[in-house]
């Protein structure tokens, strides 16, 4: 049982890190809370199509900035595409990087571009490896007998520990 | 308990992401509603069974007689930003549709552009969210589904009387009682989030704004 207590505890830390770092947003407590007992994966599902997607999107954007005379439209539609997405599981700092990118695209200017398609690729691994090694550590809990504890209670207090302003309750 | 209003709604869902996509049917499932999605504008046109012909002032006969849906969709949701056709050219078909203009379509759209938001209500849409959308804003699609329930209920029945006297009030009356119903409904709507006791004398008010024959307008409505 020590060792159930332990994996919680973990969970909960990494968690906390994870919000705090801003690697991910309310928009991934929101995914919880439409997981349940007859859609237990969903948020593993709905990452994994993340990932996928993502990855095709790097490798469109890598393709689209090496042309010969750059498609800046089409880039911005990636980019758009990818911004989507990433808020869609509340993968924050991914989406931040789509923002400034999307800036660079209606300048037309290419460094800015290739430097964000850099730096996304380097937010994306992040995410997706913090979000790997939480996936693991949910299972660690559930093959130990316990449950995994609820985020939106993790969630309120990263969020009094962070420097949103807000007051939780 | 009364009959489970919701299980008969049925919500069309329309978006190029598959994680949107997945998404939405997930909200709207925890909601309970019957959900299909589809990933263009024009798919979803072909499941609403649109013909190219089916406009309102159109003199032609459809092709197909009975002209409608296989199955009845009381709400499309869709992204706005989609290849091909966008969401507000999907919300144009529609409501030019004489089969489908009564149909209620919100537009989803990630970018907050004023114009954009006025154009979509302007040309019909019942409300447009920003994405990422949550349960809040799938919680107000409901007044918007009941609203063409009760119109189809009002154009079924228009006989339903109880007695003579009210049969001499009933033209002025049912215009007023529709009124407060859907402000009702709004009201409840709004109201979803707070405790139960407040709920029920909401509900106890609506009866008694009401006279039987409103509640028997709305036969499957239930507060409880």
């Amino acid at each position: 049982m020590a060792a159930v207590s332990q994996l919680q505890r973990q969970f909960i830390e990494y968690t906390t890190s994870l919000y705090n770092e801003g690697y991910l947003d309310d928009q991934y407590t929101q995914l919880q809370k439409l997981q349940d007992e007859s859609n237990p994966d969903f948020v593993v599902e709905v990452v994994s199509l993340f990932f996928e997607d993502s990855e095709k999107l790097l490798n469109n954007l890598a393709t689209a900035l090496q042309q010969k005379i750059v498609d800046y439209k089409q880039v911005d539609s990636h980019v758009h595409q990818f911004k989507g997405s990433s808020s869609s599981i509340g993968a924050q700092r991914v989406t931040n990087v789509c923002i400034h990118f999307r800036n660079f695209c209606e300048e037309k200017n290419l460094d800015g571009c290739l430097r964000c398609l850099q730096q996304l690729k380097h937010e994306y691994i992040q995410v997706r490896n913090k979000l790997e090694g939480l996936f693991r550590l949910e299972q660690q809990i559930l093959q130990a007998g316990g449950s995994v504890p609820m985020m939106e209670s993790i969630c309120t207090s990263a969020s009094t520990m962070s420097s949103s302003g807000k007051l939780s309750a | 308990m009364g009959v489970a209003a919701d299980s008969q709604f049925h919500v069309l869902a329309v978006d190029d992401s598959i994680i949107d996509r997945k998404l939405i049917e997930r909200l709207l499932k925890t909601s309970s509603y019957q959900v299909t999605t589809v990933d263009s504008g024009s798919k979803a046109l072909q499941f609403l069974g649109f013909h190219d012909d089916d406009e309102v002032n159109s003199n032609q006969p459809c092709v197909s007689p009975n002209n409608s849906q296989e199955v009845e969709v009381n709400l499309i949701i869709t992204d706005y930003c989609m290849p091909g056709m966008t969401g507000y050219d999907l919300l144009k078909k529609v409501k030019k549709s004489s089969s489908l203009k009564d149909i209620p379509v919100v537009i989803m759209s990630s970018e907050n552009v004023p114009s954009r938001i006025s154009r979509c209500l302007e040309e019909g849409a019942e409300e447009f969210f920003l994405k990422p959308v949550r349960l809040l804003d799938v919680s107000k699609l409901k007044p918007h589904m009941m609203k063409t329930k009760i119109k189809e209920t009002h154009e079924h029945q228009p006989q339903h009387q109880e007695n003579n006297q009210e049969q001499q009030h009933k033209q002025d009356q049912e215009h007023q009682e529709q009124k407060n119903a859907l402000e009702i409904l709004e009201e409840v709507e709004s109201e979803q989030q707070s405790n139960g006791s407040k709920r029920k004398s909401i509900e106890e008010e609506s009866v008694t704004k009401q006279n039987k024959t409103q509640i028997q307008l709305w036969p499957i409505c239930r507060f409880d």
